[in-house]
């Protein structure tokens, strides 16, 4: 039963992945001019690239037969060369991933921690704080990640000097330091929305009738909220913080454009600045592939924590 | 000229003898409806004796669950309550801690919807043996075997298989009886049930009706079986408490209710429901609509406004319960309406009403 | 619903009953006062945006563009509220100009994803059946593109500007706004009326756009509502990565990235300046949003 929701979400999410990995290669096909002028950048090019260039993006054979050899590569890990820093893509995605990565966990981190941790506490307590705590929610939610960046930066690095205002760390330890305020920059704005959203579910399942049940039987406080309540608002609560947490992919870019750092994010948009299409290209195939495995793995939790689930997918 | 009314204590000695298991006395319980304080029941008195079936009738807003809730101390926060309500002697509005687990053990509610009051993400057996495991302290797998020999007692053949299913692989009527079957797992004495069929279709109504009263007499159990329908409690129950507007306004040998009712209200109840044999030409409603405690008028009978034998007397105060026959009536012409009340004669051929 | 007898003259193609539809009813006055006072201030606050979005430029006291090194960063003087910016330039004039592609660039995505959304919509729910799991099924793999890196795509891919990234926004939103109103074409696709009009006669087309799209109009509003803010701070963060519109001309993402390295150096204003004005509007936009969202929603 569950097991078939989770096949029909797989084949669901890898026939996005490949429709998006054949948007990203098609784009080099809807660039102004032939895709050789599009990979180059509109350099131009000894002949020796040029035909380097055709014979790796097989340029004289059909659409859908360059499409399949350049997602094969893809999948072997060859994503191509970097017409701007001539060496190989994914050496140069390699090299910087891990700070996106780091930046995007410490900022789910947060998201989690913070946000639920919030939300519950809100939740199981009402009238605590509760105007003040929905307007300041309120509020967050629409603060972008850039303004809160240069809000957090004239605070808290440049006012307060706690932390630095740029770049990346040279240890594990420094690292952490540096990738502090952009984390809360770039949680900021989806802490308050899990937040939100953890509340009113803690709130809507305390109401629910299966708690009074369990009350009529004289089930302890703990253990009611924790397998009744908790349990069963599980369910949007993390439907809700791995959407986010998928989301947090995209803006990550804008954060390190902000604070300088360099992850791939950055990468990204500085290459789209300087045309150099391989490099988009790999590094968008590799973001919208982690943002699809996190979708996927909000599917599967969502079929281990709700039985129900073979009555309809995912309600997202 | 009135004819002073018997005392409804001496009126109770018809009651079978012997202390009372539970005892409700001078409820009143108001909660907080947007910033006022509402009433939703007055003055609710009620005794039920261990093995006795009563039924509590009533339509929509009289305040017969919020009875029942009261008992079973559901009540939501904020719920302002007076009176006393006394189990096995011992007071129950000041239990707490493991006084009141054993309470709830011993005093076992059943719910109207038993999709909705039934957790949907865990199995039924960890439904069913929750309160065994948590507050009995028996160990798991002797829990699970007395679940699915209960599920037997209820009819639902292959216990240990069901016990693994989730709830929404159940029918709504086996999922009552599952509920029932778990209520009885802790041994109770008293049995609250809140309309347990309402919510299902009448062949399984009939069938859910049969196991709770067979099973109810086999472990003699005492019940406050909550319904709106006058005869369905007359079928299972001893005695039988009609409410309106908060307040009770009869109890009765539930026999004779439906032929020999006390109070108009009871009457008109009986009226509305049509006799499958007879035509009717036109269907016998109550003229207005069900009230609530706090909507009612304070100060004189609730049910003036719609009773077809209203007089002046009884917009005078509000009526006390008086003893009658062996019944209680909160009607100030209770005596004078002796033996006009009978389904069939539905007006009072001189109502000002 | 009202049934009226028709008069039926000969040789005339007119109904043999007049059904009246349910009208999507309220006016646009009504559902903003059902918003409450936090509606009405939003609303205040839009429409303010919304006029110097028009008139920004006019209405600035100094030239938002002109460069003057020699004033860059000085604070708030005289006639100069809020200072100058990193080029020099007026630090209010240059908001005041703003404003133009800050609004217009949303307003674009919002009109695009909401034409496109609606119509695949309504179409699923009009057809049902296989033409609306293959749009459902078509949807639910646009997902897996988030709006900012289709914009980053498409700017490698066309060069960097506004158009480019208004329309990769829309058409990353498309799937969301698709999704929302589907449900609610699907629920007034059932009513009896529907049903009444089909068998009158009237078109596919007809009964669309004439009944079931006005009916949905409440809900389209407040997604279109919610959906500029979202596009406003999804369009501000692209023009601040450089990939939007481009400096030097006034928009307030440009400005907090023109402006973000005054911020080390203890000139915080210009940027937070911009980002303020961002702030304000989006939160406007979504607590309008929200409020119509509930309204619709409630509607019996």
């Amino acid at each position: 039963m569950r097991l078939a929701f989770v096949a029909r979400r797989l084949a669901m999410l890898v026939a996005s992945l490949l429709v998006a990995s054949f948007v990203i290669f098609g784009a080099l096909y809807l660039a102004p001019g032939n895709p050789v002028a599009a990979l180059s950048g509109g350099r131009s090019l000894p002949p020796s690239s040029l035909h380097v260039l055709e014979a790796r993006y097989h340029l004289n054979q059909p659409f859908l037969a360059q499409y399949w050899y350049w997602l094969e590569n893809a999948v072997h890990g060859n994503l191509g060369i970097s017409i701007v820093l001539k060496e190989n893509v994914s050496t140069l995605i390699g090299s910087r991933i891990w700070t996106t990565a780091g930046l995007v966990l410490y900022a789910s981190l947060i998201i989690l921690v913070l946000g639920i941790g919030m939300g519950i506490v809100a939740g199981l307590k009402p009238g605590l704080l509760d105007t003040s705590a929905l307007v300041t929610s309120a509020i967050s939610a629409a603060i972008p990640s850039f303004v809160a960046a240069i809000a957090l930066i004239a605070l808290f690095a440049v006012k307060l000097r706690w932390f630095p205002a740029l770049g990346n760390g040279t240890d594990f330890l420094s690292n952490v330091r540096h990738l502090t305020l952009p984390a809360f920059a770039l949680a900021l704005s989806s802490l308050a929305i899990v937040a939100r959203v953890t509340r009113s579910a803690i709130r809507e399942e305390a109401d629910r009738e299966h708690v009074q049940t369990a009350v009529s039987r004289g089930i302890p406080r703990r253990q009611l909220v924790r397998r009744h309540i908790l349990r069963n608002a599980a369910i949007p609560i993390t439907t809700v913080s791995g959407i986010t947490i998928a989301s947090l992919i995209a803006v990550a870019a804008v954060v390190e454009t902000a604070f300088s750092l360099n992850g791939l994010g950055a990468y990204l948009v500085t290459s789209a600045q300087d045309k150099d299409l391989a490099v988009v290209q790999g590094i968008s195939l590799v973001l919208v592939t982690a943002f699809v495995v996190i979708n996927l793995a909000v599917d599967l939790a969502y079929a281990v924590l709700d039985p129900r689930v073979a009555l309809g997918s995912r309600a997202a | 000229m009135t004819v002073p009314a018997p005392r409804a204590e001496e009126a109770l000695a018809t009651v079978p003898p012997g202390a009372p298991l539970l005892e409700v006395e001078g409820l009143t319980v108001k909660l907080g409806v947007e910033g006022a304080q509402r009433a939703v029941l007055r003055d609710v008195s009620l005794r039920i004796r261990a093995g006795e079936a009563v039924g509590l009738v009533g339509e929509s807003g009289s305040g017969k669950s919020m009875t029942a809730r009261a008992i079973d101390r559901l009540l939501p926060r904020g719920a302002e309550v007076d009176g006393r309500i006394t189990y096995d002697g011992g007071d129950v509005m000041s239990l707490s801690g493991a006084a009141m687990r054993r309470y709830r053990d011993q005093v076992a509610m059943i719910f109207q919807d038993p999709r909705a009051h039934v957790n949907p993400v865990r199995r039924v057996g960890d439904f069913m043996t929750e309160a065994l495991r948590t507050n009995l302290g028996v160990p798991p797998a002797e829990a699970a075997r007395r679940a699915a020999d209960m599920l037997g007692q209820v009819g639902i053949a292959d216990g240990r298989r069901r016990l693994r299913q989730y709830p929404h692989e159940l029918s709504g009527g086996m999922l009552q009886r599952v509920m029932i079957a778990a209520a009885l797992l802790t041994e109770p004495k008293l049995l609250l049930a809140d309309e347990p069929t309402t919510a299902l279709d009448v062949t399984t109504q009939a069938e859910v009706m049969a196991i709770l009263d067979d099973l109810r007499r086999e472990f003699g159990l005492a019940m406050l079986f909550i319904t709106h329908d006058l005869e369905l409690a007359a079928a299972i129950c001893d005695r039988t408490a009609v409410m309106y507007a908060g307040q009770i306004v009869e109890v009765r040998q539930s026999g004779l209710l439906h032929d020999d009712p006390l109070h108009p209200y009871t009457a008109a109840l009986a009226a509305a429901r049509p006799d499958i044999a007879q035509t009717a030409p036109r269907l016998a409603a109550i003229p207005g609509r069900p009230l609530s405690a706090f909507e009612a008028p304070v100060g004189e009978c609730a049910f003036a406004p719609r009773c077809p034998h209203v007089r002046d007397i009884c917009r005078a105060e509000t009526p006390e319960l008086i003893g009658l026959d062996g019944g209680l009536s909160r009607c100030a012409r209770a005596i004078e309406l002796r033996g006009q009340l009978t389904v069939g004669h539905g007006h009072d051929g001189n109502s000002d009403g | 619903m009202s049934v009226a007898p028709a008069q039926q003259r000969a040789g005339d193609a007119a109904p043999l009953v007049t059904v009246r539809a349910p009208r999507g009813g309220r006016t646009a006055v009504g559902l903003l006062r059902g918003t409450g006072a936090a509606g009405i201030a939003s609303a205040i606050v839009i429409a303010i945006a919304t006029v110097v979005a028009v008139i920004g430029s006019l209405i600035a006291p100094f030239s938002p563009t002109l460069p003057n090194l020699a004033v860059a960063f000085v604070g708030p003087t005289g006639s100069h509220l809020l200072g100058f910016d990193a080029e020099g330039r007026d630090v209010l004039s240059r908001l005041l100009a703003g404003a133009t592609t800050s609004m217009l660039g949303p307003l674009a995505v919002v009109v695009g994803s909401l034409l496109a959304g609606t119509l695949l919509a309504v179409i699923a729910a009009w057809r049902r059946g296989l033409v609306d799991a293959v749009i459902g099924s078509g949807l639910d793999i646009l997902f897996a593109f988030p709006g900012i890196l289709l914009a980053v795509l498409a700017a490698a891919v066309f060069g960097a500007g506004l158009p480019a990234a208004s329309i990769s926004l829309a058409i990353a939103y498309m799937p969301y706004v698709a999704r929302v109103l589907r449900g609610a074409a699907l629920k007034e696709r059932s009513q009896p009326y529907v049903a009444a009009l089909e068998v009158q006669g009237a078109s596919g087309t007809t009964i669309c756009l004439r009944h079931i799209v006005p009916n949905i109009m409440p809900l389209i509003v407040a997604q279109a509502t919610i959906l500029f803010g979202y596009a406003m701070v999804d369009l501000a963060a692209i023009s601040f990565i450089g990939l939007g519109v481009q400096p030097p001309a006034p928009n307030w993402g440009v400005m907090i990235s023109e402006n973000q390295v005054g911020i080390p150096q203890g000139y915080p204003l210009p940027a937070l300046a911009a980002g303020g004005c961002i702030v304000a509007v989006v939160i406007a936009f979504n607590v309008l949003g929200e409020r119509l969202f509930e309204q619709a929603q409630a509607r019996p």
